[in-house]
C-alpha cells in the first residue's frame, strides 16, 4: 500500500483525480449560490495565471489587466444581448439614448463563432499592440506599471462615457439573456458554466505550464532576471515580452467572459483601478512564479472576501491590506513558495514539535537536500 | 575638442575582422571616446588596458551596439554595425563577457548554456523546436571543460564567484562567436583560477578572435598578447607588453592619474 502511494505515476495522477472528483461532486453538494461563487472565483484564477505569467515569470508588473478582462466580458456580453432578440429588434438600452440602428461594430457579435474567437483574440491583439509599443521603447519596471494603469483609466473612462455605444456605466446585463434556449442566469446553465470554467481553468493552467517549463520558460526567467544580458545572449526580449503579454491578455479575455456570464453583468467596474491591483495581490499571496499559487490565490482570497464580507462587512479591506503586507514582509514567495521551501516544518519547530529528522534537521529537512535526495533515488530506480 | 574621423592606413596585410574608424562618443559634451582607431585581425588575441575612465567599457558598448557612436564607424567583416540592434550583432558573431559575472541565477548552469548554445532565437523556435543532439553534446562538453558537471542541475545562483565567471565564459564559447569581447575576466578570481583563465583564452584565440580588457598586469603578461593602451578615449600606443611597459607616455598616464604602482 505504501509502495502504491509513493509510486510516481500515482503522485502525478492524484491532483487530476482530485480535480475531476471535485468538479463532479461540488455541483451536487454545494447550493447553487456557493457553486456560482466558486465558478466566478475559479474564472478569476485564469486572469491570475496571466498575471503570473507576465509578472511572476517575466518580471512585468501590469496594473492594467482589467482592460483585457473587460474586453473579453464585453465581447460575450454583446453577443448575449443580441442573441435573445427578435429579428429587427435592438437591445433595450439603445432606445433610452435614441439610437435607431445597431452601431456597426456590434454587428459581427451577432455571430457565435465570431464571438467565440473575439473574446480572446481582441484582448490578445490589444495587449500585443500596446505591449509591442511599450517594450520596443524599452519601457520597463515601475514606468511600465504606471503606463498600464494609465491605459486602464483611458479604457475605463471611454467605456463609462459611451452610453450610445455600449450602455456606458450601466454595462450589459447577461443573466436575463438566453443561450441555447435557456436563461443564462438559471441554475442549470450556471452549473454547466461552472464545469466549463473548471475545464478552461485546467486548460489555461496546462498552457501556462507548457509555456514556462521548456526553453521558452527559461527565456522568460532570463528576461526577468537580466534583460540586457538576454540581448547579449542573442535574443530579442521585445518579441518574448510582446508574445507573453498577448497570451496574458487572451487569458484575461477568457477569464472576463466566464466571470461575466457567472455574475450576470459586465460593466466598466471591471476596469476599476483597485480590481486590477487585486489581481496582482492574488498572485502575490498565492505565490508568484508558481502557477498553482496564482489560481489558489485568486480562489482563496476571493472566497475569503465573500465570507468575511458576509460576516463582518467593511473589515475586508483591512484584511486584504494586512495579507499583502504579510506577504511582502514575511512570505516573498507567497503561500505556495513558503510551503515548498519547508515553511510548515519551521512552524512545527517553532511550537516545539519539530518534524522528525534522521540526522541533523538543518541537513535532513533542507528542501534543497531533499530535492537532491529525490533526484538520486529517482536516478537509481 | 572636435575629433576628426580619419581612416587609418592599411597596416595589416589581412582584411581586419573588426575595425573601428575614428569612433567618438560624447556624453553631453564629455568625450568618452575620442577619435578611436583600432583594427583586429582574424584569430588575433589582443589585450586592451588603460587607467580608470580611459573609455574601456564604452569602447565595448560601442562595438556591441549598446551605445551609438556620435561619430565614426564600426566595421565587422567589412559591414557597419552602427544602428544594428544588440541581439543581431550577437547573432553576427560577436560575444561579450561582462565585468561582473552575469549568469541567469534562477536557471541551472545547464539551462544557462542551453540558452546560449541555441542557434535559433525566436520565441516560436524555443516553444516548438528541440535542441538538437550536437547542441546538447556541446553543452555537456562545455560543462565538463569548466568543471561544472556536478552542479549542472542546481541553481546557478548558488555557484561561487569563480564558478560563475567560468560559467559565463562557457556561455560565451557556447555562442561560438567569431569575436569574443572579454571585460575583466579575472576580477575577483584566485591566482590559480586566473592562470586557468589565461590558458583558456589562449586556447580560444586562433579559432576565435579575442579581445580582453583587464586591469591585472600579471594576467596580461600571461596572455603574451599585443597590448593596446587606451587613455582618455584614445589609443595611446600599441605593442608588446614589454614595449608598452617602458613607454614614457604610458608610465605618465598611469602614474600621473592613479599611481597604482603596477608598472614597477
Amino acid at each position: 500500500m505504501a509502495d502504491l502511494f509513493s509510486s510516481r505515476t500515482l503522485r502525478r495522477a492524484l491532483p487530476w483525480v482530485v480535480i475531476v472528483l471535485l468538479a463532479l461532486l461540488l455541483p451536487a453538494v454545494l447550493p447553487p449560490f456557493r457553486l456560482n461563487l466558486l465558478g466566478r472565483f475559479l474564472s478569476l484564477g485564469i486572469v491570475a495565471l496571466g498575471v503570473d505569467l507576465i509578472w511572476g515569470f517575466t518580471g512585468m508588473l501590469s496594473l492594467g489587466q482589467g482592460i483585457f478582462f473587460s474586453l473579453g466580458g464585453y465581447a460575450l456580453g454583446m453577443y448575449l444581448s443580441l442573441n435573445s432578440l427578435e429579428p429587427g429588434q435592438l437591445p433595450e438600452f439603445f432606445s433610452l439614448y435614441g439610437v435607431q440602428s445597431l452601431p456597426a461594430f456590434w454587428r459581427p457579435f451577432g455571430s457565435p463563432l465570431f464571438t467565440l474567437f473575439a473574446l480572446w483574440v481582441i484582448p490578445a491583439l490589444v495587449a500585443g499592440v500596446l505591449g509591442y509599443l511599450v517594450f520596443r521603447n524599452r519601457i520597463k519596471g515601475v514606468y511600465f506599471s504606471i503606463l498600464t494603469q494609465a491605459a486602464l483609466l483611458v479604457f475605463f473612462n471611454f467605456f463609462n462615457g459611451q452610453q450610445k455605444l455600449i450602455n456606458g456605466t450601466n454595462g450589459l446585463k447577461t443573466d436575463t439573456a438566453r443561450i441555447f434556449g435557456e436563461l443564462v442566469g438559471s441554475d442549470g446553465m450556471q452549473r454547466n458554466l461552472f464545469l466549463l470554467t473548471v475545464v478552461l481553468a485546467v486548460g489555461a493552467f496546462l498552457l501556462c505550464r507548457w509555456l514556462t517549463s521548456g526553453r521558452f520558460g527559461d527565456a522568460l526567467i532570463a528576461i526577468r532576471d537580466d534583460e540586457p544580458r538576454m540581448r547579449f545572449t542573442g535574443y530579442n526580449p521585445t518579441a518574448y515580452k510582446t508574445l507573453v503579454f498577448a497570451v496574458a491578455g487572451a487569458l484575461a479575455g477568457v477569464s472576463g467572459a466566464l466571470y461575466t456570464v457567472q455574475s450576470g453583468i459586465v460593466s466598466p467596474q471591471f476596469m476599476a483601478v483597485p480590481f486590477s491591483i487585486e489581481m496582482v495581490i492574488w498572485v502575490a499571496v498565492g505565490g508568484r512564479g508558481t502557477l498553482i499559487g496564482a489560481v489558489l490565490g485568486a480562489v482563496l482570497i476571493n472566497y475569503a472576501k465573500s465570507l468575511v464580507s458576509e460576516a463582518l462587512p467593511e473589515t475586508w479591506l483591512f484584511i486584504q491590506g494586512g495579507l499583502f503586507l504579510l506577504v511582502v514582509t514575511a512570505l516573498p514567495d507567497g503561500l505556495v513558495g513558503w510551503w515548498r521551501s519547508g515553511g510548515p516544518g519551521r512552524i512545527q519547530a517553532m511550537v516545539g514539535w519539530p518534524p522528525v529528522a534522521a540526522t541533523y534537521p538543518e541537513l535532513d529537512l533542507d528542501p534543497a537536500v531533499q530535492a537532491e535526495k529525490a533526484e538520486l533515488e529517482g536516478g537509481a530506480r | 575638442m572636435s575629433p576628426q574621423a580619419t581612416v587609418p592606413a592599411a597596416g595589416s596585410p589581412e582584411a581586419p575582422l573588426l575595425e573601428l574608424r575614428g569612433v567618438s562618443v560624447s556624453f553631453d559634451g564629455f568625450w568618452a571616446l575620442n577619435d578611436l582607431n583600432l583594427r583586429l585581425a582574424p584569430g588575433e588575441l589582443r589585450a586592451v588596458i588603460g587607467p580608470n575612465g580611459a573609455g574601456k567599457t564604452t569602447f565595448l558598448d560601442v562595438i556591441t551596439g549598446k551605445l551609438r557612436p556620435t561619430r565614426g564607424d564600426v566595421l565587422f567583416q567589412g559591414r557597419s554595425l552602427v544602428g544594428t540592434a544588440e541581439h543581431r550583432i550577437v547573432r553576427l558573431g560577436i560575444g561579450r563577457k561582462f565585468q561582473t559575472p552575469r549568469v541567469y541565477q534562477n536557471l541551472t548552469p545547464r539551462r544557462n548554456l542551453e540558452l546560449a548554445v541555441s542557434r535559433r532565437s525566436s520565441p516560436f523556435d524555443l516553444l516548438f523546436g528541440r535542441l538538437d543532439s550536437t547542441a546538447r553534446d556541446r553543452v555537456q562538453h562545455l560543462l565538463g571543460v569548466v568543471g561544472l558537471e556536478p552542479h549542472a542541475n542546481h541553481r546557478a545562483g548558488g555557484l561561487s564567484h569563480g564558478q560563475k565567471q567560468w560559467l559565463e565564459i562557457a556561455m560565451l564559447v557556447a555562442q561560438d562567436p567569431q569575436l569574443l569581447l572579454v571585460d575583466e575576466p579575472v576580477a575577483g578570481l584566485t591566482d590559480e583560477e586566473t592562470e586557468r583563465t589565461a590558458d583558456l583564452l589562449k586556447q580560444l584565440a586562433g579559432e576565435h578572435t579575442v579581445l580582453v580588457i583587464e586591469h591585472d598586469m600579471e594576467f596580461i603578461r600571461d596572455l603574451q598578447a599585443p597590448v593596446t593602451v587606451l587613455h582618455e578615449g584614445h589609443v595611446l600606443c600599441e605593442g608588446s607588453m614589454d614595449q608598452v611597459q617602458v613607454d614614457p607616455r604610458v608610465i605618465e598616464v598611469y602614474l600621473g592619474s592613479e599611481a597604482e604602482g603596477e608598472f614597477r
